[in-house]
């Protein structure tokens, strides 16, 4: 009992320390991937090519005056970076890595991610509301709107793969994926999971909530130092999370090609590291969308699509399996 | 260990629910109910029922509850920290929750004829296997009518909302 206490909180240990300096360092390959595409060379000062740019950067953070609003509610104002955090990292426990590495497994593997990732909003809307600032609100207001409208996409599109693998748990999607890959059957359904997930984590083409001409920083304008940081990590676990969540639905997970043997953690690090290389590629590319342009694209063309694909997979599934 | 988290789970419920009512600022209110919704979706977890508890935080939690604050934030929520908030009638309130605790005691906890569902109830922790299955496949055959008759009136609750809107609009 105790040893098994022990073993399963050093995972967690272990998988929180990965994923915070993983996130810490994805802030360095954002800037050097985007400085290159821009013909720059991004971060070149602290250490061999910048590399030591993200421990200089959470230095700075850290040291830097903590600034609480006075006329802010000062209780929320605290929750709201923390309240946007630990969902972020909480859908870990449940993610899988690896055929063997894992936190834990759940029935509803799957649906928890779902349901805890959208649980972030809320310190969106606590932080915008309590920093007592017009940006700060408005900018929470269409973030809720965009991740509450966006997260029925993000659950519809996945009700097609499930279909397919029959089962919430991730072990068995991913198992079910052991001949062909789901984004082979289902690349509709992918598509629409690739759009919801990009305006899930307020990504480039949907980061409404905090673009800059209209809003200064939309909800985290009044924040500084550390909790500021608190939002900038949990975007970035979030894009983690989406990709691992991506991976196993879409791409097999751990599986690979036979031909060439690697350890399943090695090909779940590949595809991670395509699947991140992909997201901020389209931030360096494409503009930002309007806020009725999103809506639109969101309730008329994404919507019935999604749709569309659970009602053919159905059919097919009827007819044929 | 089952029972202590249950314990926990309980007296966080009792407590945010009683701050949800004794808060004067409307969005603090809100925000407990979450805090609720979570020791909530913890006891569906303890008896069993991890879809349940999924749904719960996904919903109520996810959902609705940000649709409320959502719509408290647009209104002027200062003016309720103000106004006075009890209306000094805790005579009948105590009155009728004596009522309701002498019910609960008498139905539920056994003290009088208990109803069978309650009698011999233990809190099990995933005992029951994939019930994400056994509940798809009760939906869809036992309750089918039900099931569907819920979901053609949420539709027509959806367009009535949307008709009543946009007649707000056009004028």
């Amino acid at each position: 009992m105790i040893a098994e206490l022990i073993a399963a909180f050093l995972k967690i240990v272990l998988v929180l320390g990965t994923i915070s300096l993983v996130v810490a360092y994805l802030t360095y390959l954002e800037r050097k991937i985007i400085g290159h595409i821009q013909m720059r060379m991004g971060p070149m000062r602290v250490g061999w090519h910048g590399l030591l740019q993200p421990i200089a950067d959470g230095l700075k953070l850290f040291l830097k005056e903590d600034i609480i609003p006075s006329k802010a509610d000062k209780i929320v104002f605290v929750i709201a970076p923390i309240m946007v955090l630990v969902p972020a990292f909480v859908v870990y426990s449940v993610l899988p890595f690896d055929e063997n590495f894992y936190i834990t497994q759940v029935n509803v593997g799957l649906f928890l991610v779902l349901a805890v990732s959208s649980l972030g909003v809320f310190g969106i809307v606590m932080a915008g509301w309590a920093s007592n600032s017009k940006y700060s609100l408005l900018g929470a207001f269409r973030s809720a709107a965009q991740m509450l409208s966006y997260e029925i996409f993000l659950g519809f599109s996945l009700i097609g793969p499930l279909m397919l693998a029959g089962s919430l748990n991730f072990q068995n999607i991913v198992k079910a994926q052991s001949d062909v890959w789901f984004v082979f059957y289902q690349p509709l359904a992918f598509i629409v999971f690739f759009i919801a997930a990009l305006a899930e984590t307020n990504r480039i083409p949907f980061d409404l909530p905090e673009a800059e001409t209209e809003l200064v920083a939309g909800f985290h304008t009044e924040y500084s130092g550390m909790k500021f940081a608190f939002f900038f990590l949990a975007e970035y676990a979030n894009i983690m999370a989406v990709s691992t969540v991506c991976i196993a639905v879409f791409f097999g997970g751990w599986g690979g090609i036979d031909a060439i043997p690697l350890p399943g953690i090695v090909w779940y690090l590949l595809k991670m590291a395509v699947l991140i290389f992909v997201f901020i590629w389209i931030r360096a590319t494409l503009p930002r969308y309007r806020y009725d342009q999103l809506m639109r694209v969101g309730w008329k063309f994404m919507f019935p699509l999604a749709i569309l694909n659970i009602f053919v997979t159905g059919l097919v599934k009827f007819l044929f399996l | 260990m089952e029972l202590l988290f249950f314990y926990l789970f309980a007296a966080g419920i009792i407590g945010a629910s009683l701050l949800v009512v004794t808060r004067s600022n409307v969005i603090h209110a809100a925000l407990l109910l979450v805090l609720t919704f979570f020791f909530m979706s913890g006891v569906f977890v303890l008896a069993g029922a991890e879809f349940l508890a999924v749904v719960q935080v996904l919903l109520y939690a996810g959902g609705i509850m940000v649709l409320y604050l959502f719509s408290i934030m647009l209104m002027n929520a200062e003016v309720s920290v103000r106004l006075r908030q009890f209306h000094r009638q805790s005579f009948f309130t105590i009155v009728v929750s004596l009522i309701l605790a002498a019910e609960i005691w008498w139905k539920v906890l056994g003290g009088g004829a208990a109803y069978p569902a309650f009698k011999g109830f233990s809190w099990t922790l995933g005992t029951t296997p994939g019930n994400v299955e056994a509940l798809g496949s009760i939906l869809y055959t036992k309750y089918l009518f039900p099931f569907e008759v819920a979901s053609i009136l949420l539709l027509a609750a959806m367009i009535g909302a949307i008709v009543l809107a946009k007649r707000t609009i056009d004028r």
